[in-house]
């Protein structure tokens, strides 16, 4: 029985609160196994046909792990598996391999680029792949909706005992928040490092792992994070940003307290700058920015513009500097992220979210999954999560780039549902969703804000482009929006590669 | 008529931009190669703002090969228009 969202999706108000409970913690006695090799280590976890396994992604497009053991799987023989991954990348091809010869013939994740997503888009995955969300991928594991058998865990440093830390090591990534539901609900756990030495700080205790190995090398420093993430040089770019921040404030969020998150992408992270200057001018703090963090939250967090940093992933090596020094820069796993069912979780103390967008059509959906050739070419990560908890969420983009228009009359997929997304920022002007109309009345009486309506930046790009051909894709299904309460948001069908 | 007697080049193959291509060829029509990363879905509109410019400018006997990276119609037409120029 493969893993698939049932219920349709329906817009919620709210989710009651509800707790999963794990019984690792009341483990006794427990000591971790230190195994010698992969032959060693595949007889010890009993891997059969048919079983779930689960990876993270915090070593990204660096990542070592899962090629290796999918390597060892391949050659074992081992079919019909699913796996779990946090999110995919280009470097992950022997995933691809394993897809195409039936070896793996399901992947459930949050977000898939490369080989991969080249494989599934084209039909060759033998079962729907779910897409689900940061947040939903921890529900459906606490939930046990997800069943994990074995989970690997790559782990930039481990201690004798077996505990595991993303801050120490050669491969050392920071917070490890996405693997931390895997860590306490998957029946086996098994834990692989590159560096064994005492740690200064413990990410996942070792009363969750059941088996270590220590291998060569568990990822390319260069691929996990970047040296620095760049604020886009665009000018049309940072007009954005600059407009953005000026709809913050007039919509009344810049005032101490502020709660924000914003993405890594060139003019997200130019929101960021142009936020800094606006809380420095205004003389507010803000109580915390969460996310994937980068540089440019680490200095306006050192700067004291932000009371707290809450990180699940780090993006870059600031972000591992500072959460390894800084007290309140705090590590939270992806269930208290973004599972809408954690009391705690933190998407639901934003007050603004900033996001990307490839598609949003006039009802304000998003897609961040698919082009409009029905290729999957990424996914939501936590664009669902943040938009649902967060008071305001904003999409910034460019209208127009190498002639297609981020607004449509309807996405191609739907990522996040427009019932969460509350306001577009683009170069021809600020769209506000329709629920917000008495802020729209406000904003035209008492700003210079260019607000329009989403049609009208329909038509502007239209004019520009010219009419689209629509873009037909194949019958068969090959995979599943799962939104982050875990009911089925929309399908992806199998794209034309004749085109 | 306007026949090209040399290669001519305008553009760049920076995204929203596109590199056109005019060369003579041994007969009296304009034969158009089109690459672009819109094609299943601007192919046709594109290959007529190149045929529209080439009709304008009464160019014959060349061969023009536009390599697009999801540039406007104006650009398009301005790169042509500057491709044949120097083609001439």
């Amino acid at each position: 029985m493969k893993y698939t969202p049932m219920e349709p999706y329906q817009y919620k108000e709210s989710y009651s609160p509800k707790s999963f409970p794990e019984f690792k913690s009341a483990r006794q006695n427990h000591a971790v196994q230190r195994v010698q090799s992969l032959d060693e280590l595949f007889a010890k976890i009993q891997l059969q046909d048919g079983m779930t396994i689960s990876f993270h992604h915090h070593l990204r497009n660096g990542d070592a792990v899962m090629n290796l053991m999918l390597d060892e799987i391949i050659r074992r023989g081992i079919k019909d598996l699913t796996v779990a991954a946090s999110s995919v990348f280009p470097v992950h091809t022997s995933l691809a391999k394993a897809i195409e010869a039936n070896f793996v013939t399901q992947v459930v994740t949050a977000y898939m680029s490369g080989a991969v997503a080249d494989a599934v888009s084209e039909g060759k995955c033998l079962y729907p792949c779910v897409m689900q969300t940061h947040g939903g991928r921890a529900l459906s594991i606490e939930s046990k909706k997800l069943k994990i058998d074995v989970a690997f865990i790559a782990a930039p440093a481990m201690d004798h005992q077996g505990n595991l830390s993303g801050r120490q090591g050669r491969a050392a990534c920071g917070s490890l928040g996405y693997a931390i539901a895997d860590a306490y609900y998957a029946d086996t756990v098994v834990a692989i490092t590159d560096t064994v030495e005492p740690l200064n700080h413990i990410d996942i205790p070792y009363i969750c792992v059941d088996a270590m190995l220590t291998v060569d090398s568990i990822g390319d420093p260069a691929g996990i994070v970047s040296g620095t993430t760049r604020i886009t040089k665009d000018p049309v770019g940072l007009a954005i940003a600059k407009k953005t921040v000026e709809l913050m404030d007039a919509a009344g969020f810049i005032r101490d307290g502020l709660s924000f998150q914003t993405g890594a992408g060139g003019i997200s992270l130019a929101v960021a700058a142009s936020l800094h200057q606006k809380l420095k001018e205004k003389k507010v703090v803000g109580s915390f920015a969460s996310g994937g963090i980068t540089g440019t939250l680490v200095d306006m967090f050192e700067q004291g513009l932000f009371e707290k940093l809450y990180d699940v992933q780090c993006f870059d090596l600031s972000a591992v500097a500072s959460i390894e020094k800084n007290k309140n820069h705090i590590a939270i796993s992806a269930s208290q992220y973004g599972n809408p069912y954690n009391p705690d979780n933190i998407v639901d103390r934003l007050d603004v979210v900033i996001l990307g967008a490839s598609e949003i059509d006039l009802d304000f959906n998003v897609n961040v999954t698919t082009g409009f050739d029905h290729r999957i070419l990424g996914g939501s990560g936590g664009h669902a999560d943040t938009a649902y908890g967060s008071k305001f969420a904003i999409i910034v983009s460019k209208l127009v780039s190498s002639r297609i228009s981020v607004v449509v009359d309807r996405v191609t997929t739907i990522t996040t549902p427009g019932d969460t997304v509350d306001a577009l920022v683009t170069d021809y002007g600020i769209a506000i969703h329709p629920r917000h109309s008495e802020l729209l009345e406000q904003l035209k009486k008492t700003t210079r804000l260019p607000m329009v309506s989403m049609k009208e930046l329909l038509d502007i790009a239209n004019q520009l482009c010219g009419t689209p051909q629509l873009i037909h894709p194949k019958e068969k299904v090959v995979a599943l929006m799962e939104y982050r309460d875990l009911s089925l948001l929309d399908v992806i069908h199998q794209c034309d590669d004749s085109l | 008529m306007n026949r090209p007697i040399r290669t001519g080049i305008a553009g760049t193959l920076e995204s929203n931009d596109c590199q056109v291509t005019v060369e003579p060829s041994h007969d009296d029509t304009v034969t158009i190669r089109l690459e672009s990363v819109v094609k299943a879905r601007f192919g046709h509109q594109i290959e007529k703002a190149i045929r529209d410019t080439c009709d304008q400018m009464q160019l014959t006997g060349a061969t023009v090969s536009v390599n697009d990276k999801g540039a406007l119609d104006f650009t398009i037409k301005a790169r042509v228009e500057t491709a044949v120029k120097r083609s001439l």
